[in-house]
C-alpha cells in the first residue's frame, strides 16, 4: 500500500519535471507550434484548391467544407497521437542528450512509475498544444461545427491514446539500444503509422495491402472514430464499441511496452549501452 | 552544523530495514568486459573494423564495512567507474557478485537503490533547470516530502556555498565548481546510506575541493553513511579515506589504510614515502605517465 502509494507520488516527479522544462525552453515550444500550425493549414488547404486542381465536374461549397473538416480531423487528431507518441518514445534520447539518464535509471522507482508519469504528462501536453491547433484552424477556415459532437470525440480521443502511449514505450527502446541514431528510428515508426492508419483518406478505401494492414493500427479507430463524432455527430450509443476496443487495445498495449522496454534496459545494463564515456 | 540529517519520517516509508550485521559493501570477484567498435548495424554499413574486447573490471573482491571512507585510486581508464556502476545498479557484472547491506545489487535491485546515491564525474543536470528544480525532481524520485526537500535543499546548497539567487536560476551557465556541489547536494538530499563518488572532485579549484572534502567527511560522521569514492588525486586519497584500492588496468594491485601502504615501500634512511611513490613501486609507472597513456589508447 504505501509502495503503491509511493510510486504514484514519484510519477509525478516526471510530470512536474516536464512542466519545468516546457516552461524553460519556451522558445522551441513556440517554433515547434508554429511549425504544427503551418504543417496542419498547408494539409486543409488541398481542400479548398480541390475545385481548381483537377476540373471538371465542381464541389460544392458543403462538399468542400466536408473535405476541409475530414482533413482538419486528419491533421489534429495525428498531431495529438504524434505528441503522445513522441513525448514517450523521446523520453529516453532527452535524458541522453541531458546527460541524466544514469541519474534517472539509478532512482528507487519502477520503470512502470517512469513511463506512465512521462504519458501522463504527454497526454495533458497534447491536449493543450492540439487545442490551440484546433482554435486556430477552425477561425482560419470558418468550419461548420454545428453537428459535432465534442464529448465523445474527447471520449474516443482518451481512449485512443492509451495504446498510443504503449507503442510510444515500445518505441522508446530504440533510443535505449542505439544511442546514434535510435532517436531517428522512431520517427519511422511514426511515419509507418501515418500511412497506415487512414489519417488523410478513409482506411479501409486505401490500396491493398495498406487497407488490410490499418486494421490492426489503433490509430485508425481513433481517427474514424472522431470523424463520426466530429462530422455525424455519433454519439456513445454508436461509438462505444471503439471506444471499448481501443481501452482493450491500450491496457494490452501498455503493458506490452513496459515488458519490452524492461528487457532493453536489461540488455543495456549488461552491454553497457546507458552511457558509454565518464 | 549538519549537511546530511534527514530524518526517517520525511521518507515516507521509503527506508528499509538492512541486516544489522551484513556488511556495507561486498565486492566479490566482479568482472565486466565491454565490446567496442562496430555494432551489427554498423558492420552491416561496411564498417570493417574489428569489435575488440576491453576488460574493464577483472576479478576484483574487496569488502567495505559501514562508516569507512573507502578510496578506489588509479589513472584514467582503469575501470574505476565501471566498479562505482557495478555498485549502482546501472551495470550488471559477468562474473561475481555485489552485495549492499546484504542484498544483492541484481537480484534485489528496488532495494539497492534505496539505500545508494551516486555523484558521477560529469554533472548530470537538466541544464536548463534550476538547481531547486533538479533536486525537487530527485527528492521526489526518492519520496521525499517536498516542503521538507524545499527547505533543505536551501540549507544544503548555502552550507556548501552556493549564493540564493543561483539556486532558483537555469544551471547552464554555472561554473563546473559549482554544478558539483549542487550534484553533492543531491546526493545528500536523500540520505543514502551507501554513498558513491566518482572522482567528486576532478576539475574542482582547490578551495572547492576542500569543501567537498569537508561535506564528505561530514557526511560520514553525523549521518554514518559509508563512502566510496574513486579519485586520481593521490593527496585527497590519502587525507579523506580510511583505506584505498589501488587499481590499474581493471585490477586491485593493492589495499589498505594510506599509512600502511606507505609503510610498504618505505627505505631506511629516505624520505618518508608518498601514496605517489607507492603507486610507481607497485606498477612501474608515474600516476600522471599513466594518464597519458591511457589517453593515447
Ligand atoms: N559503456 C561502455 N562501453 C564500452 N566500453 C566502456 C564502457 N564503459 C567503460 N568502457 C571502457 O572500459 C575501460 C574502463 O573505463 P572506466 O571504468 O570509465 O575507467 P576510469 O573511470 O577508471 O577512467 C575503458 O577502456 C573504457 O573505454
Ligand atoms: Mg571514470
Amino acid at each position: 500500500m504505501t509502495m503503491a502509494f509511493h510510486e504514484l507520488r514519484a510519477s509525478y516527479a516526471f510530470v512536474e519535471r516536464n512542466i519545468n522544462l516546457v516552461k524553460r525552453y519556451w522558445g522551441w515550444e513556440l517554433v515547434w507550434m508554429l511549425y504544427t500550425i503551418a504543417n496542419s493549414l498547408a494539409v486543409v488547404l488541398i481542400a479548398r484548391g480541390a475545385n481548381t486542381a483537377v476540373g471538371g465536374q465542381p464541389l460544392s461549397t458543403a462538399q468542400v467544407d466536408t473535405l476541409i473538416l475530414f482533413l482538419a480531423i486528419g491533421a489534429l487528431v495525428w498531431h495529438y497521437l504524434a505528441v503522445v507518441f513522441q513525448t514517450v518514445s523521446e523520453m529516453i534520447s532527452w535524458e541522453r542528450w541531458e546527460g541524466t539518464i544514469e541519474y534517472t535509471f539509478m532512482a528507487p522507482v519502477r520503470r512502470g512509475t517512469h513511463m506512465v508519469g512521462t504519458a501522463l504528462f504527454s497526454l495533458v501536453y497534447g491536449f493543450a498544444h492540439t487545442a490551440v491547433v484546433l482554435v486556430i484552424v477552425v477561425l482560419a477556415f470558418d468550419l461548420n461545427m454545428s453537428h459535432a459532437n465534442y464529448v465523445s470525440a474527447s471520449a474516443v480521443l482518451i481512449a485512443g491514446s492509451l495504446s498510443l502511449v504503449g507503442i510510444g514505450i515500445m518505441g522508446a527502446v530504440l533510443p535505449l539500444l542505439y544511442p546514434e541514431r535510435g532517436a531517428e528510428m522512431t520517427h519511422v515508426i511514426q511515419a509507418a503509422l501515418v500511412l497506415i492508419s487512414g489519417v488523410y483518406i478513409t482506411a479501409s478505401e486505401m490500396p491493398e495491402p495498406l487497407a488490410t494492414i490499418s486494421i490492426f493500427s489503433p490509430a485508425t479507430y481513433v481517427i474514424e472514430g472522431i470523424r463520426s463524432a466530429l462530422i455525424d455527430g455519433e454519439g456513445f450509443a454508436e461509438l462505444w464499441p471503439t471506444m471499448v476496443g481501443l481501452v482493450a487495445s491500450g491496457f494490452l498495449m501498455i503493458p506490452l511496452g513496459v515488458y519490452v522496454f524492461s528487457l532493453g534496459e536489461r540488455y543495456a545494463k549488461r552491454t553497457g549501452r546507458l552511457k558509454r564515456s565518464g | 552544523m549538519t549537511v546530511a540529517t534527514t530524518e526517517p519520517e520525511q521518507f515516507r516509508g521509503l527506508r528499509i530495514e538492512v541486516d544489522p550485521h551484513a556488511r556495507a559493501l561486498e565486492v566479490d570477484d566482479v568482472t565486466k568486459v565491454f565490446r567496442q567498435g562496430p555494432g551489427l548495424i554498423g558492420r552491416m554499413r561496411g564498417k570493417r573494423e574489428e569489435r575488440k574486447r576491453v576488460v574493464a573490471v577483472d576479478h576484483v573482491s574487496f569488502v567495505v564495512e559501514r562508516g569507512e571512507i573507502f578510496g578506489v585510486l588509479g589513472p584514467n581508464g582503469t575501470g574505476k567507474s565501471t566498479l562505482i556502476r557495478l555498485m549502482s545498479t546501472l551495470l550488471m557484472p559477468d562474473t561475481g557478485r555485489v552485495r549492499i547491506f546484504g542484498l544483492d545489487v541484481e537480484r534485489d535491485e528496488a532495494q539497492v537503490k534505496r539505500l545508494i546515491n551516486r555523484v558521477s564525474v560529469e554533472a548530470s543536470f537538466f541544464k536548463k533547470l534550476s538547481p531547486m528544480e533538479n533536486l525537487m525532481y530527485g527528492a521526489r524520485l526518492y519520496g521525499v516530502d517536498p516542503a521538507y526537500a524545499r527547505r533543505k535543499v536551501v540549507e544544503i546548497l548555502t552550507r556548501l556555498g552556493l549564493e540564493n539567487r543561483s539556486i532558483g536560476s537555469s544551471m547552464e551557465d554555472m561554473s563546473r565548481g559549482m554544478q558539483q556541489k549542487v550534484a553533492i547536494a543531491r546526493a545528500f538530499l536523500t540520505a543514502p546510506v551507501l554513498l558513491l563518488l566518482d572522482e567528486p572532485t576532478t576539475g574542482l579549484d582547490p578551495h572547492s575541493k576542500r569543501e567537498v572534502q569537508a561535506a564528505v567527511r561530514e557526511l560520514r560522521d553525523t549521518h554514518e553513511a559509508t563512502v566510496v569514492l574513486t579519485t586520481h588525486d593521490m593527496q585527497e586519497a590519502d587525507e579523506l579515506c580510511d583505506r584505498i584500492a589501488i587499481v590499474d588496468k581493471g585490477r586491485i594491485v593493492a589495499l589498505d589504510t594510506p599509512a600502511a601502504l606507505k609503510d610498504m615501500v618505505r627505505q631506511a634512511g629516505e624520505a618518508p614515502p608518498s601514496l605517489e611513490d607507492v603507486f610507481l613501486r607497485l606498477t612501474g609507472k608515474k600516476l600522471e605517465e599513466a594518464d597519458k597513456e591511457a589517453e593515447l589508447t
